[in-house]
């Protein structure tokens, strides 16, 4: 579906994207996992079609952006970061008009438009203005209008930032469904536990190139212990005490809050730490994250 | 360099222009169903105000004399050509300044349309043929208004002068958006209304001929897009054609627009692509 080699993308004297090969497959989700910054929007945009490459080789559908733009374009479905919903049009208006704009005949528009705020759940809104929606709605409908041509891959770029817990649920088990039915994902985002739900595989970006590949369980077994012993002391002892528990686990990790050491067995981390005379505030076994790996890969947290 | 490409192999599924503005279509309908009332109250209060305030009250101080007013019989009939020519300028900017900027920055409209088949060029064909259809309706409707005033010398000239000003009109549209396109911020719009079309709107020979404004200031004049409007209504709303000065009035006019196209597509080309 997607195939990358080198790609590149600067504006100006910045570079974005510093060549990276990444391939993406039929009927999987594909994630882009990263910090803000990383570079994943600017690929993103060039998945798109609509942000020229710079240089390297990019090829969408088995055609090439440079001279199939339209043709690519109209078998992709884009949910950009920012909501572009038209404010002036009601809910259905947002979904049939943008259907024309794909040469869909009205009658096939209007029955799409339908099936898709059935989909999105948002039936009874149909002619409400977008500003009166919430933010999860509003975030659906972009869902639901990036599927009214029934694209053949789907884009979505950090689809449930500034979701509340509530709201981000109610989307990523639309993106299952959707992934269900056999439609192809690719998903930016900066939240290690979206990535997990719903990727099959995924890179991880920083700075423009990709640091590590896999699925999400293979980047945690690669680059990451099985548990995490998590210790909180008091304000500021953190990066002094980091010595006297650095053999306790393969690794440890200096968070301004609290230390993160890597071990198989976390709650022996814990008993050990408090058989040496350490008094953590609070500690917590966990199992590995890509949180985890991201931290392993670059040294910063993905909040960063 | 997008542009380039384009103009040498058109990527594969490059709409034509006339399915790229058709896809549109509903768009704009919807747009239009939505502001249609006060555009409608606008077209028609504007004529009758203009008409009452200049043609009427202040035409009454000024002398019917033909051959001091280009060959009209009454100040009213002398200035109502020049008037819907102002107009359809008028219109074109304000329809070209804050929707093409909204449609950048706030709306992000174009952004949406642009993932979509639909290139730039058919976002600026569409457009433009809305604000064309806007200039070209409320021209008809300025000239139906003045018709019983006695202000046309013949029935065919008034709908030359009508195509006379919407293609003005096309062209400041035009020339506008490729503005538009490359602001940053809409603190240049008041500068485009305060320089550019109230000095126009006076100065441009709708007002008086621009034989008063003496030898150097009168080539000026003659040099501005609207002038070149005025001048091929009036013309022909006063049956007095100068058929080799209409052809330059309508090369010069056919010129700008589309050197306009170009300014406008490689303006929001430029301005998209990130």
């Amino acid at each position: 579906m997607i195939s990358a080699r080198g790609l590149r993308k600067s504006f100006g004297d910045f570079e974005a994207v510093k060549g990276i090969d990444v391939d993406v497959r039929k009927g999987e989700a594909f994630g882009f996992l990263g910090p803000n910054g990383a570079g994943k929007s600017s690929t993103m945009r060039m998945i798109a079609s609509v942000s020229p490459v710079t240089s390297g080789e990019l090829r969408i559908l088995g055609m090439d952006p440079a001279t199939d733009g339209p043709a690519i374009r109209g078998r992709l479905g884009v949910c950009p970061q920012e909501d572009t919903l038209d404010n002036e049009l009601n809910v259905f208006d947002n979904l049939y008009i943008y259907g024309r704009y794909f040469g869909i005949d009205r009658a096939t528009c209007r029955d799409r438009a339908n099936e898709l705020l059935e989909f999105a759940q948002i039936t009874e809104k149909a002619k409400s203005k977008v500003e009166d929606l919430s933010g999860g709605m509003k975030r659906r409908l972009t869902i639901a209008r990036s599927l009214i041509n029934n694209p053949d891959l789907l884009l979505l770029d950090e689809p449930t930032t500034g979701l509340d817990p509530q709201a981000r649920h109610v989307l990523w088990d639309q993106l299952f469904r959707l992934k269900q039915a056999g439609v192809t994902l690719v998903i930016t985002t900066h939240y290690m536990d979206e990535a997990e739900q719903l990727c099959d595989r995924l890179v991880v970006m920083d700075k423009g190139v990709i640091a590590a590949e896999g699925s999400p369980r293979e980047l945690i077994e690669a680059h990451s212990t099985r548990e995490v012993a998590e210790l909180r002391f008091g304000v500021g002892e953190h990066e002094a005490l980091a010595e006297k528990v650095e053999d306790l686990g393969d690794r440890v990790e200096v968070l301004p809050d609290r230390l993160l050491v890597y071990s198989d067995r976390g709650e022996d981390v814990v008993t050990a730490v408090i058989d040496r005379g350490l008094q953590p505030i609070a500690t917590l076994v966990r199992r590995s994250t890509l949180e985890d790996v991201f931290l392993r890969l670059t040294g910063r947290s993905l909040a960063d | 360099m997008a542009t380039a490409t384009t103009q040498s192999t058109r990527p594969t599924g490059t709409l034509s222009a006339w399915e790229g503005m058709a896809r549109q279509y509903d768009y704009w309908l919807t747009v239009y169903k939505r502001t249609w009332r006060g555009g409608v109250i606008g077209s028609f209060a504007a004529p009758l105000f203009y008409v009452v305030a200049m043609g009427v009250l202040l035409g009454g101080f000024i002398d019917g004399d033909p051959s001091r007013l280009e060959g009209a019989t009454s100040y009213l009939a002398f200035i109502v050509p020049g008037l819907v020519a102002a107009h359809a300028m008028q219109i074109a900017v304000s329809e070209s300044t804050y929707p093409v900027m909204g449609a950048i920055k706030w709306h992000k409209t174009f952004f949406a349309q642009l993932a979509t088949p639909l290139a730039v060029r058919d976002l600026v064909n569409a457009f433009i043929a809305f604000v064309v259809f806007r200039i070209a309706s409320a021209c008809a409707v300025f000239m139906l208004v003045l018709a019983p005033f006695g202000v046309f010398e013949s029935w065919w000239g008034p709908v030359l002068a009508w195509l006379a000003q919407v293609l003005v009109g096309t062209a400041f549209a035009l020339l506008t958006f490729g503005v538009s396109a490359r602001l940053k911020s809409e603190e240049g719009f008041g500068l485009i209304f305060r320089l550019g079309v109230l000095p126009l709107t006076l100065f441009s020979g709708a007002f008086f001929p621009i034989a008063n404004l003496g030898p150097v200031l009168e080539w000026v004049a003659r040099l501005t897009p609207l002038w070149h409007g005025v001048s091929l209504s009036r013309m022909f709303c006063l049956d007095t054609v100068d058929w080799s000065l209409a052809a330059v009035n309508l090369a010069v006019l056919v010129v700008l627009s589309l050197v306009g196209w170009r300014w406008a597509v490689t303006g929001l080309d430029k301005r998209l692509e990130v």
